[in-house]
């Protein structure tokens, strides 16, 4: 069984569009990016998962029609909407008192465990907290309840470094097994490209592109072409092209390798190079019409 | 992704699932309470404040009284109007307070989740909007007036421990103090009052927890100014006050019903006039409790469907 399943998903607000037609099918096991500029429909999409928002068209998340049945979903699946919700009156020993009264599968002593890692006190109220601090006493939570299905929205904005760099080694060391799934959005893609097993763009309430690791490392290639050779790499139909230093990089879709690389150096390009080919083109041509 | 694969380790066995043995229901609503408890300290402190003023203020007052004036004969009813001040005072004093703590926690409860975002973390948990909500209405239904009686009782049991110490030594005797507050009649009409009240103004607890999971801000201002609004022009319209005179009775006409009149004190409520019979009688009461279960449902589907961010 496929843990998210969408068909033909659209909300709308008003006159404006937030989903429009999406289909999304995410298997067990995957780390998902969702990437999307702002506003492009990314926390909607969230909000029908979790069933924190009612839409049309079909939605299944581990079976479930997540906006009828969320009490029921939320054992299953857990969500860092993003750092700043833990209450700021509520005390640590409070939160995982409460976490381990209404949730069934939470694990006390691995909420603890992960908490001794940490300067966090038990007695300290949120509002006493670090930001940094507050993401961790909430990944602790996150991370003690044996979920299938774990949703994270922007869950380290605002964060330095450390603490972001921290976030992901904790989640993918001490947390992530392969019957768990992970769905992630973040505008800071390249502290996550190395941990997805699938990417998905979405821009103005549509899935642009959903592809897995493999495929999307394969599919696009980015040539450092050399001068005399740019006219005719303009002739292979690159989809983007940007100069670094001086010299052009072309970005392919789906082009062959062989050729390319008799006329530069052949690179694979980051998620974020593509996305910016593939969303910040459409957005600039948008622009300009 | 290989490296993420190469990062597994192997042998990390599938975590069983494990069986959901703890009680699935009740464990739950406990847990909300205690939450809503943690947060809202005002409803437990307030009371037990009030409480330990009204203490203190008998303390000094007994203080006071001339030792001499204690054994002074009176007629049976100024007897009955001096000692009975107190304990009557402390009781009304504590439920006006408690009435005043529930207002306040009933415009604070969905609003202030909202306002801080917390309502995204709340909602993580495997806990239904309608047990959310339903555990939010038992506060101003269940849980303060239940602090409420317990913090009242106890203030009127250390008023009559004070009375004693003070009193007894002093020539009193201990028949008049017993005469000066039936505890355990009272017991039974302090019960019947709160209950009686906590029904008759569920309608307002319901309209406030309304008012508090719609207003963007500012929810006291829309629960207070529209009523207000409808009755400026209801006046200015047709010169009458009916939703003013409405809105009073609904607010503190509740008693009225709860006890019937011509008790034999003009101090204190007899048992006697506990009227079960006329309150569950009578229309008005079973309207607001109408007006109640719409004003839930609709705050049941505002948090359900307001927008969390």
């Amino acid at each position: 069984m496929a843990c998210i399943e969408a068909r033909g998903l659209a909300k709308t607000f008003g006159k404006s569009v937030a989903l429009d037609g999406v289909d999304l099918t995410v298997g067990e096991g995957r780390i998902v990016g969702l990437i999307g500029p702002n506003g492009a429909g990314k926390s909607t999409a969230l909000n029908a998962i979790l069933g924190l928002t009612p839409y049309q068209g079909e939605l299944k998340v581990l079976g479930l029609d997540p906006w009828r049945r969320r009490d029921a979903l939320m054992r299953d699946v857990s969500f860092i909407a993003d750092v700043a919700v833990l209450p700021r009156w509520l005390r640590v020993s409070q939160a995982v008192d409460y976490v381990a009264g209404v949730h069934p599968r939470f694990d006390r002593a691995k909420a603890e465990t992960f908490l001794a890692k940490t300067n966090i006190k038990r007695q300290s109220r949120v509002r006493e907290l670090s930001k940094g601090m507050v993401a961790q006493l909430h990944l602790a939570l996150v991370m003690a309840i044996d979920a299938r299905l774990l949703v994270l929205d922007e869950p380290t904005l605002g964060l330095d470094l450390l603490y972001r760099k921290s976030f992901y080694d904790t989640l993918l060391n001490d947390y992530f097994d392969h019957s768990r799934t992970i769905l992630v959005t973040t505008h800071q893609v390249e502290e996550i490209e190395h941990i997805l097993t699938d990417v998905v763009f979405i821009d103005r309430g549509k899935i642009v592109l959903n592809a897995a690791m493999e495929a999307f490392e394969s599919r696009f290639c980015e040539l450092m072409v050399r001068p005399e050779t740019l006219s005719e790499a303009r002739g292979l139909r690159p989809i983007h092209e940007r100069a670094v230093f001086g010299r052009s990089i072309l970005l392919y879709d789906g082009a062959d390798r062989a050729q390319l690389a008799e006329l530069g150096e052949v690179h694979t390009p980051s998620i974020a190079d593509v996305f910016v080919a593939l969303i910040g083109g459409a957005h600039e041509r948008g622009i300009a019409a | 992704m290989n490296t993420l694969a190469d990062a597994m380790p192997e042998a990390a066995p599938q975590a069983p699932a494990r069986p959901l043995t703890r009680s699935a229901l009740v464990s739950p609503l406990y847990w909300q309470m205690r939450r809503e408890l943690w947060e809202h300290r005002s409803l437990w402190v307030a009371p037990v404040a009030v409480a330990a003023l009204t203490l203190l203020g008998a303390l000094v007052a007994i203080a006071h009284v001339p030792h001499s004036r204690v054994n002074v004969q009176l007629d049976p009813e100024s007897v009955g109007a001096i000692s009975v001040a107190p304990y009557a005072m402390a009781a009304l004093a504590i439920m006006v307070v408690g009435f005043i703590v529930a207002a306040a926690y009933c415009l604070g409860a969905l609003h202030n989740e909202r306002r801080d975002r917390s309502i995204l973390f709340w909602k993580s948990m495997p806990v239904s909007d309608v047990a959310a909500v339903g555990v939010k209405a038992a506060v101003p239904l269940l849980a303060l007036p239940a602090i409420v009686f317990a913090v009242i009782l106890l203030t009127q049991l250390l008023l009559m421990g004070l009375n004693a110490v003070f009193l007894l030594p002093a020539g009193g005797r201990f028949a008049s103090l017993w005469s000066s507050w039936p505890l355990f009649s009272q017991t039974l009409v302090l019960a019947w009052g709160l209950a009686s009240q906590t029904l008759w103004l569920a309608p307002v607890w319901g309209y406030l927890l309304m008012v508090s999971a719609w207003a963007r801000r500012g929810p006291f201002l829309w629960a207070v100014l529209p009523p207000l609004g409808i009755c400026i022009v209801e006046l200015m319209s047709f010169g009458t006050c009916h939703v003013f005179h409405f809105l009073g009775h609904r607010l503190g006409g509740g008693f009225d019903l709860a006890f019937s009149e011509g008790g034999p004190h003009r101090q204190m409520i007899d048992a006697a006039q506990i009227d079960p019979a006329r309150f569950f009688g009578s229309l008005e009461v079973w309207g607001g409790l109408l007006a109640a279960a719409a004003f839930f449902a609709v705050t049941v589907w505002l948090r359900r469907t307001r927008d969390p961010s």
